[in-house]
């Protein structure tokens, strides 16, 4: 209905986000749309959220929910570092959120994408979805956007990707998913992480490839209607 | 034998529910529109966007149509109803031919026309699910009138459905003057269009303005407005920040 704009509905990413393993590591992605009802609130949030030096998350579904419980995490692998003398593998991240995730499933609504790096298993992905089931996967997909992408991933999806075709993927599947998706849109942000370190990118909404029924951007009509006449053909 | 269980409760008001139809909640929306009065009529903007939920599903659909030779129409809302609508313009558009006195109805007749249809419908629980925008000039008279699916309807120099309700009518009022060049109208609508395609999850970046003048109507071709996200606080939105927000 008209004027109905709902504006204390509760915060929800929308979201798409991917987490892809390659051949060295992890490419983690995600979209930057945070709405309230139909209300874009933030068009540039960051939904890649850092647990570790070496352990990222993905967060979608309810931003509340998704932030709190990255806080506990994050927390929680601080002290566990500490006491091991060493950095948190991505499996411990993962099953802590899972705990939380599991234990709390009543009252939570929201999907996690854990990926990263440590040295006795290299690049991971981990996804937790709604309930609380953990279940480590080569890619996965995740929020409201992840529908329009399984059959791209069933198709475009290959064991042993480079880092480069890797991240080329995630950026196009991201790109994809907003095209469609009304709760996703903005940049794409995208974080790599391997035994190097961590490196974060970032994708503007304009520099993205156009896909179908999708036109060129322009200045203004006026740029249009005063443009020159095309040439006259040259038989 | 019917096994379709009817959905009223036992102290329903409603009347009998299985012989009638009734949108009871709209599939195929459009989103905003937005329209002003400038200097030789009006302008109206919208985008092509067709939403079915949450999905972007068409990406050109025309919202915005002429109707006679002195009005154009735009809605948002239900698709269907929209066509429907056309439909009805159409035989009163005939009709008001048929008579062939050289008389045609201008845009406050059509306005008038539509907000009835719209209002009858509202009070049979049986609305069409769109929010109009009726634009036109006759003799020189500019007209630009809103019709909402529960029959509101008023004129001004600025209108808006929707979302534009809420983002475009502030800018209108700070920005519209009297006697507007076509660019200028342009410009308003443009900066209008951008912060619906910013804010608004159901806009989609393809769109289109209308002109009518009193030689008659222009509907520009679709167009993709360019966005800005290159700004350092969007790159590194928390820095400094434990956790990334």
């Amino acid at each position: 209905m008209d004027l109905d704009m709902n504006v204390n509905a509760p915060h929800s990413m929308g979201t798409t986000i991917i987490g892809v393993t390659y051949n060295g590591g992890v490419v983690l992605g995600a979209d930057s749309r945070t709405s309230t009802g139909m209300y874009v609130a933030n068009r540039a949030s960051d939904k890649i959220t850092q647990l570790t030096d070496n352990v990222y998350v993905c967060r979608s579904g309810s931003a509340a929910d998704s932030q709190i419980v990255s806080d506990y995490v994050r927390y929680f692998l601080h002290q566990h570092t500490i006491q091991l003398g060493q950095p948190a593998t991505v499996k411990v991240a993962a099953n802590l959120i899972r705990l939380l995730s599991y234990n709390n499933k009543n009252m939570l609504q929201t999907g996690l994408i854990v990926g990263g790096w440590d040295k006795y298993e290299g690049g991971k992905i981990y996804g937790i979805p709604l309930g609380g089931t953990l279940v480590e996967q080569p890619f996965a997909i995740g929020g409201s956007g992840s529908s329009y992408l399984y059959g791209f991933f069933d198709q475009a999806w290959k064991e042993g990707m480079t880092k480069e075709e890797a991240e080329q993927l995630v950026v196009k599947a991201v790109s994809l998913a907003i095209a469609r998706d009304g709760a996703s849109g903005g940049v794409v942000r995208t974080v790599i992480i391997n035994s190097d370190g961590v490196t974060r990118n970032f994708y503007p909404g304009d520099k993205l490839q156009l896909w179908h029924d999708e036109l060129e951007p322009q200045n203004s009509l006026l740029d249009i209607l005063n443009a020159p006449s095309p040439e006259p053909m040259n038989i | 034998m019917n096994f379709t269980a009817s959905k009223q409760p036992e102290s329903c008001l409603l009347g009998p529910e299985s012989d009638s139809q009734r949108t009871l909640y709209p599939y195929v929306t459009g989103t905003s529109v937005v329209a002003l009065k400038y200097k030789d009529g009006i302008l109206m903007a919208a985008d092509m966007g067709g939403s079915y939920g949450s999905t972007l599903r068409y990406k050109s659909v025309e919202r915005m149509k002429p109707i006679g030779k002195h009005s154009l129409l735009g809605a948002s809302g239900e698709i269907s109803d929209f066509q429907e609508i056309l439909k009805y313009l159409d035989e009163l558009i005939l009709y008001d031919n048929m008579w062939d006195d050289g008389n045609s109805l201008g845009p406050k007749e059509v306005h008038n026309y539509l907000t009835r249809v719209m209002y009858n419908r509202r009070n049979k629980f049986n609305p069409l699910w769109n929010s109009l925008v009726l634009g036109g000039v006759k003799k020189g008279e500019k007209y630009l009138g809103t019709v909402s699916m529960i029959g509101v309807n008023f004129e001004d120099n600025h209108v808006a459905t929707g979302f534009g309700n809420h983002l475009a009518r502030p800018i209108l009022r700070q920005e519209w003057h009297e006697n507007l060049s076509f660019e200028d109208g342009v410009k308003i609508l443009e900066k209008c269009m951008r912060v619906l395609l910013y804010r608004d999850r159901s806009a989609v970046n393809k769109l289109q303005i209308a002109k009518i003048t009193e030689e008659g109507v222009t509907i520009s071709q679709p167009y993709s407005l360019k966005t800005y996200w290159e700004f350092s606080a969007f790159e590194n939105p928390t820095q400094g920040a434990v956790g990334s927000w």
